[in-house]
C-alpha cells in the first residue's frame, strides 16, 4: 500500500479497503525501518499521527462528508509552526521550541483530515540546496545513499521518495522544492507567491519564501496543493482570488495547440549531458503531443543567481534578528552578570551554522548605509527586470521550460566547501522566485551517465497554476507509458522495502 | 558662565524642531488583534505576532491607518496615494523583532502646517509650524531593570520585559525647522504641542495623556548668531512629559547652548533627557555613534494605499479646528480672555461645552467646573474629568438654582454629594434632606428671633444704617441651616426693620 500513490489510498480509504490508522501505521513502521539510513525526519510525531488517523477513520464511520485526502499521511517540513510539535527549521537556535500556535498550511492540513507523520530535515532556515546545512546532519538520497536528495526541503523530498511519506509540504525560496524533487525523481510545486499563507512559515528571505506541494504524480501534487492554497487574513501578502482548478487540471493534461517556451538562457554551458538530453527528449514528447515548442529570450537571467543572493540574504539578516534569546529557543553564556548584549552573541554565535551567519552577514553588508544602492537596490532592479523578462516571454508561450537542476544529485561533501558551486545547483529555479510565478519539477528519466533522477522544470505566470499541472500530466502520462510505470518504481528497494 | 534668558536672546536666534510621537487609541494593535488596554498584567496582551514568534507575520489595522489620514488632513497635509513600510534594523530586548515596522522614505502624510497663537507684551501672536511628515509605526515593549539605581540599566541586578506595550500603534509628527520664533520659541513650542493635543482629542485618535505617555515630545534645539543663516549643532531631548517641560527644556538648553557657544566651545549632537526635577538635561547616547539601521521596505507588509474618494470621506468628517472653536466659544459665551485662558488652561472646555448643550448658563457652567469642581479635584488629586461628577450633574444643578429650588451654598452641598458618590444631584438632594426655606412664616419667625438677640444691630438699621443687615441675615441663614434663600431673607429683614429693599 505505502508504495501505491496518494489517490490510490484516498479511494482505498474511501472504499474501506484500509483504514487511516493501517495506513498511517505502515508508514510509521517504514519510517522505523528506513529513516537510519534516509535521516529524513528530525521528529516523527507517532503518537498524534496515530490519533489524527482514528479521529479521521472515526469521522469516516460515522459518515461525515471528508476531504479527497483524509487519513492519507503526509510529511511536514520543519519550517512550519504547528502547535505543541517541535519546531526548529533545521537550527539549533530552535531546539525544543514547540510553536504555541499552528501555521496556516497546518490548520489547513488538519482541517483537510491529513495526517501528519513528522518534521523532516531540511537546511537550517531553509538556506542551502543539499540539506548538509541542517543543524542536525544531513539527509540522503534514497536513490544513492553517498548523495544528498537536494535542499532546503531535502527531508521532505527524500521522504516521498523513499515511500516514508506519499506527500510532503516543502517551502521554496530559490528552488527548494523543485530542486530537491527533481534530485529525488519525484514531483514539487512552487504555488505563486502568495497562492499559499506564509502565516507560520519561519522566514528565510519574506518576499521570496513559499510553501507547496510534494507527490509521487502530478496529480497528488494537485489534491495536496488545492488543499494547502488559499486567501488568508493573516498574510498580508496573501492573494485574495479563488485557488486555480489544480486538480481538474492535472486530470485532463491536455497540451494540443499549447506553445511551450524554451529558456534559451537556461541550458547549455555547465548542464551535464544527461540532463539535457532527458529534458529534450521530454519536449520531443510535448511537440508529438501536439505543442509547439518556441525559444524564448530572457536576458537577465543571467544576473539573476547574483540578485538572489543580495536580496536573500538582505532579508534573512533582519528575519533571523529575533533568534535572540530573549523570549524563545536556545540560551548560552547566561552567566551572573552577563548583559543581555553578550547573551545575545553567545547565544547566535553558538545557535546559527556557518551557512546562516555567511548570509546574515553578507545581508547585514548589503543593507548598510552608503552600500544599499549597490547591492540590495541593484538587485531590486535586476528583479524588476527579470520580471519584464518574464511578462515578454509570456506574450510568446504559454508555459515556459528548463531543466530544474543543471546537475544530478550530488555526493554528499562535494559542494558544501564552495558556497558558490553550491549555489549554482539553482540557477533554473531562482528566476521563479525573483518573479513571484509558479513553476513545477517533475521526473523526466534517468541521467545515462548516472543513473540518478533528471527534473523537468515548467513555468507559468502568476496564479497560472493550473498550467503547470496541465503540462505536467500530459507530459508524466506519456513517459510513464514509455517506462512502463512511474519512475519511482525504480527507486533502490534500501533494504527492508515490502 | 552662567546666562539669563534674556542674554542668550540677545545674541542667538534659536532654531527649533519637534518630533511628537503619539499613541493611538485604536483597540487593537497595529499589526495584530491584541488589545492596546493601557496598564495590564505584563505581558497578558500579547501574541505570536507582537512577540515576533518565528513564522507570524504582521497584518495592518485598518483603523490606525484611518487615524493617520485624520491627522494628516487636520494638519493640512498631503495624503501620499501610495506609501510603504519599512524595517529599522537595531537589536535591543524590549523590541521583539529586533526590528521595528516604520515608515521611512515614504511617509502616508507630508507637507502640512498648524497655526499657533501665543499671548505677548505686544498682544497675539501668530506662528506657523510647518509640518515635515506625519507617519505611523509600532512601539516597543517595556523594559524594568531592577536592583540598580532609580531603575536605570546601569548597575541592575536583572531586568524584566513586559510585551504589552509592543505594537500599540504610534503615529510620528514631525516639524520642518522652526526658525523665526525668538525669545518666543519656548511659548510656542509648549503652544504648539497643546494646539496637537487639542487636534488630536477633537480628532478622538488618541488619548493624549503626556503624563501617561501616549503623547511624547522629543525637542530638537540649535542655536545660530542672530543674522546668521548657517544652522547650528541641535541636540535632541526627549522624554518631556508635559505641556510646561516644553517649554522648561526648550528654555533650558537654549542656555546650555549659550553657554557652550560662549566659551567657545562646541555642543554636541546627542540626545538629551529631560529631568523633571531639576528642569536640566542629561546626556544621553551620543548620536555621533549612532546605528545604521539599514532601511528597507518591509516585505511582509503591501503598500498604503488608500483611494482618493475614502480621503475625501474622512475630509469632510473633519471635526471644527480647536482655534476655530474657541473664538466661537468665546464669542457665544461672552468670556473675558483670562476667564477663557483659564478654562483651556484647566483643561474643561469639553466638559463645560456639554453642560451648556445641556442648558446651562455659560457663565453658571464656568464658574461650576473653574471654581467649586476644580477645588474639589485638586484636594483629591485627580484630574477633574476623573471625578464622579458629569456634565449632566452640572446642568441639573446649575437649573435647580435658576429654579429657586436650591441657594448657592446648597448647590456646593449638592456637588460635594455628587462626588463623593451618592448619585445625581435629585438623589442627594432627596438623601440629605437639603431645601431651601421657602415658607415665609418660617423664615418671619426665625428673623423676629434674631432680631430680639441682637436689638441693638436691629435698631441700627431700622435707622438707616441698612448695611448693618448683613449680620442679622448671616444669623438668619445659619437659623435656617443655609436652607433658606439669603436673597428672600433679606427682602423680608429689611421690610420688617421698615426698610425698602433693592
Amino acid at each position: 500500500m505505502i508504495k501505491t500513490t496518494a489517490a490510490q489510498m484516498s479511494s482505498a480509504l474511501a472504499n474501506g479497503e484500509v483504514t487511516s490508522v493501517e495506513l498511517t501505521k505502515a508508514h510509521l513502521d517504514r519510517i522505523a525501518e528506513v529513516d537510519n539510513k534516509v535521516k529524513a525526519f528530525l521528529h516523527v510525531d507517532n503518537e498524534n499521527a496515530l490519533a489524527q488517523a482514528a479521529a479521521v477513520d472515526a469521522d469516516r464511520a460515522a459518515g461525515k462528508v471528508l476531504g479527497p485526502l483524509a487519513g492519507v499521511p503526509l510529511a511536514l517540513k520543519d519550517v512550519l509552526a504547528q502547535e505543541g510539535v517541535p519546531t526548529t527549521a533545521g537550527s539549533k537556535i530552535l531546539q525544543g521550541w514547540k510553536p504555541p500556535y499552528d501555521s496556516t498550511v497546518v490548520a489547513k492540513l488538519k482541517a483537510a483530515g491529513v495526517v501528519i507523520l513528522g518534521k523532516t530535515n531540511m537546511d537550517e532556515f531553509a538556506m542551502g540546496s543539499s540539506t548538509e546545512n541542517s543543524g542536525y546532519g544531513p539527509t540522503f538520497n534514497p536513490w544513492d545513499l553517498t548523495r544528498t536528495p537536494g535542499g532546503s526541503s531535502g527531508g521532505s523530498a527524500a521522504a516521498v521518495s523513499a515511500f516514508q511519506a506519499p506527500i510532503a509540504i516543502g517551502s521554496d525560496t530559490g528552488g527548494s522544492i523543485r530542486q530537491p524533487a527533481a534530485l529525488t525523481g519525484i514531483v514539487g510545486v512552487r504555488p505563486t507567491y502568495g497562492a499559499v499563507s506564509r502565516y507560520g512559515l519561519i522566514a528565510y528571505s519574506s518576499s521570496l519564501d513559499q510553501a507547496g506541494p510534494f507527490g509521487r504524480t502530478v496529480l497528488d501534487t494537485a489534491m495536496l496543493h488545492e488543499i494547502i492554497a488559499g486567501h488568508d487574513p493573516k498574510d498580508a501578502t496573501s492573494i485574495n482570488a479563488p485557488v486555480p482548478a489544480v486538480v481538474a487540471a492535472a486530470k485532463s493534461g491536455d497540451v494540443k495547440g499549447l506553445k511551450i517556451g524554451v529558456i534559451k538562457q537556461l541550458q547549455g554551458d555547465g548542464y551535464q549531458a544527461g540532463v539535457l538530453a532527458r529534458f529534450n527528449e521530454s519536449l520531443e514528447i510535448l511537440a508529438s503531443l501536439g505543442a509547439q515548442i518556441v525559444e524564448v529570450d530572457c536576458p537577465s537571467f543571467e544576473y539573476a543567481l547574483a540578485a538572489y543572493y543580495l536580496i536573500a540574504p538582505s532579508e534573512c539578516s533582519s528575519n533571523l534578528a529575533r533568534f535572540d534569546a530573549m523570549r524563545y529557543g536556545l540560551r548560552t553564556g547566561e552567566t551572573s552578570g552577563a548583559s543581555a548584549e553578550s547573551v545575545m552573541n553567545s547565544t547566535r554565535e553558538a545557535g546559527f551554522g556557518r551557512e546562516v551567519k555567511r548570509r546574515i552577514i553578507l545581508g547585514t553588508y548589503a543593507l548598510s548605509s552608503g552600500y544599499y544602492d549597490a547591492y540590495y537596490g541593484s538587485a531590486q532592479k535586476i528583479r524588476t527586470l527579470i520580471i519584464e523578462d518574464y511578462k515578454k516571454a509570456f506574450t510568446q508561450a504559454d508555459v515556459l521550460v528548463s531543466p530544474t537542476s543543471p546537475i544530478t544529485a550530488f555526493k554528499i561533501g562535494e559542494k558544501s566547501e564552495d558556497p558558490i558551486a553550491m549555489y549554482l545547483a539553482d540557477v533554473a529555479t531562482i528566476p521563479v522566485n525573483l518573479a513571484g510565478i509558479c513553476g513545477m519539477s517533475l521526473p523526466a528519466g534517468l541521467a545515462d551517465e548516472d543513473n540518478l533522477p533528471v527534473g523537468f522544470q515548467i513555468m507559468a505566470p502568476a496564479m497560472e497554476d493550473q498550467r503547470l499541472y496541465q503540462v505536467g500530466a500530459a507530459l508524466e502520462a506519456s513517459l510513464v507509458t514509455k517506462w512502463g510505470g512511474h519512475l519511482i518504481s525504480k527507486v533502490p528497494a534500501l533494504g527492508g522495502a515490502k | 558662565m552662567a546666562l539669563s534668558y534674556d542674554d542668550v536672546i540677545a545674541k542667538y536666534e534659536p532654531v527649533l524642531g519637534l518630533e511628537v510621537h503619539v499613541e493611538l487609541n485604536t483597540e487593537s494593535k497595529m499589526f495584530c488583534s491584541c488589545s492596546t488596554t493601557f496598564g495590564g498584567e505584563p505581558n497578558t496582551q500579547t501574541c505570536p505576532v507582537c512577540l515576533a514568534l518565528p513564522g507570524a507575520l504582521p497584518v495592518v489595522n485598518a483603523k490606525a491607518i484611518e487615524s493617520s489620514i485624520l491627522i494628516g488632513l487636520a494638519l493640512n497635509c498631503q495624503i501620499a496615494p501610495y506609501s510603504r513600510f519599512s524595517r529599522k534594523n537595531y537589536f535591543y530586548p524590549d523590541m521583539p523583532k529586533n526590528f521595528q515596522i516604520s515608515q521611512y522614505d515614504e511617509p502616508i502624510c507630508f507637507d502640512g502646517y498648524v497655526d499657533v497663537e501665543i499671548e505677548t507684551e505686544e498682544g497675539p501672536k501668530q506662528f506657523r509650524i510647518e509640518i515635515e511628515r506625519v507617519h505611523m509605526e509600532e512601539d516597543t515593549g517595556k523594559s524594568l531593570h531592577v536592583g540598580g539605581a532609580t531603575g536605570r540599566i546601569h548597575g541592575a541586578e536583572y531586568s524584566l520585559l513586559d510585551y504589552n506595550r509592543a505594537g500599540i500603534p504610534l503615529v510620528e509628527i514631525v516639524t520642518k525647522i522652526v526658525p523665526g520664533t525668538g525669545k518666543y520659541a519656548p511659548e510656542v513650542a509648549k503652544a504648539y504641542v497643546a494646539e496637537l493635543r487639542d487636534i488630536l482629542r477633537g480628532l478622538k485618535v488618541s488619548d493624549v495623556k503626556m503624563e501617561q505617555g501616549s503623547l511624547r515630545c522629543d525637542a530638537n534645539v540649535s542655536l545660530r548668531l542672530i543674522g546668521s543663516d548657517v544652522l547650528g549643532t541641535r541636540s535632541e531631548t526627549k522624554n518631556v512629559n508635559s505641556l510646561r517641560s516644553v517649554e522648561r527644556a526648550i528654555r533650558g538648553e537654549m542656555i546650555r547652548h549659550a553657554e557652550l557657544l560662549n566659551d567657545g566651545k562646541k555642543v554636541k549632537q546627542e540626545t538629551r533627557h529631560f529631568q523633571e526635577d531639576t528642569g536640566l538635561t542629561r546626556s544621553g547616547r551620543s548620536k555621533e555613534q549612532a546605528e545604521d539601521y539599514r532601511y528597507f521596505p518591509e516585505p511582509d507588509l503591501v503598500p498604503v494605499a488608500p483611494a482618493a474618494r475614502w480621503i475625501e470621506e474622512l475630509r469632510a468628517q473633519l471635526p471644527e479646528r480647536p482655534s476655530l472653536r474657541r473664538k466661537r466659544l468665546k464669542e457665544q459665551w461672552a468670556v473675558p480672555d483670562k476667564e477663557m485662558a483659564a478654562m483651556i488652561n484647566a483643561d474643561v472646555l469639553d466638559i463645560v461645552e456639554e453642560t451648556v448643550l445641556l442648558g446651562a448658563d455659560p457663565t453658571k457652567a464656568r464658574t461650576w467646573w473653574l471654581g467649586e469642581i476644580s477645588r474639589v479635584a485638586n484636594e483629591k488629586e485627580l484630574a477633574i474629568v476623573d471625578l464622579s461628577i458629569t456634565p449632566k450633574d452640572v446642568a441639573e444643578i446649575v437649573a435647580l438654582v435658576a429654579a429657586g429650588e436650591l441657594t448657592d451654598k446648597l448647590a456646593r452641598q449638592v456637588v460635594e454629594g455628587v462626588i463623593a458618590g451618592e448619585g445625581t444631584p435629585a438623589e442627594v438632594v432627596s438623601k440629605r434632606g437639603i431645601k431651601v426655606v421657602n415658607d415665609d412664616g418660617a423664615l418671619m419667625a426665625a428673623i423676629e428671633k434674631v432680631c430680639a438677640e441682637q436689638a441693638e444691630t436691629a435698631d441700627k438699621v431700622r435707622n438707616g444704617h441698612v448695611p448693618a443687615a448683613g449680620a442679622l441675615i448671616g444669623a438668619v441663614m445659619k437659623e435656617t441651616k443655609g436652607q433658606a434663600d439669603a436673597a428672600r431673607v433679606r427682602e423680608l429683614l429689611l421690610g420688617h426693620l421698615g426698610q425698602a429693599s433693592n
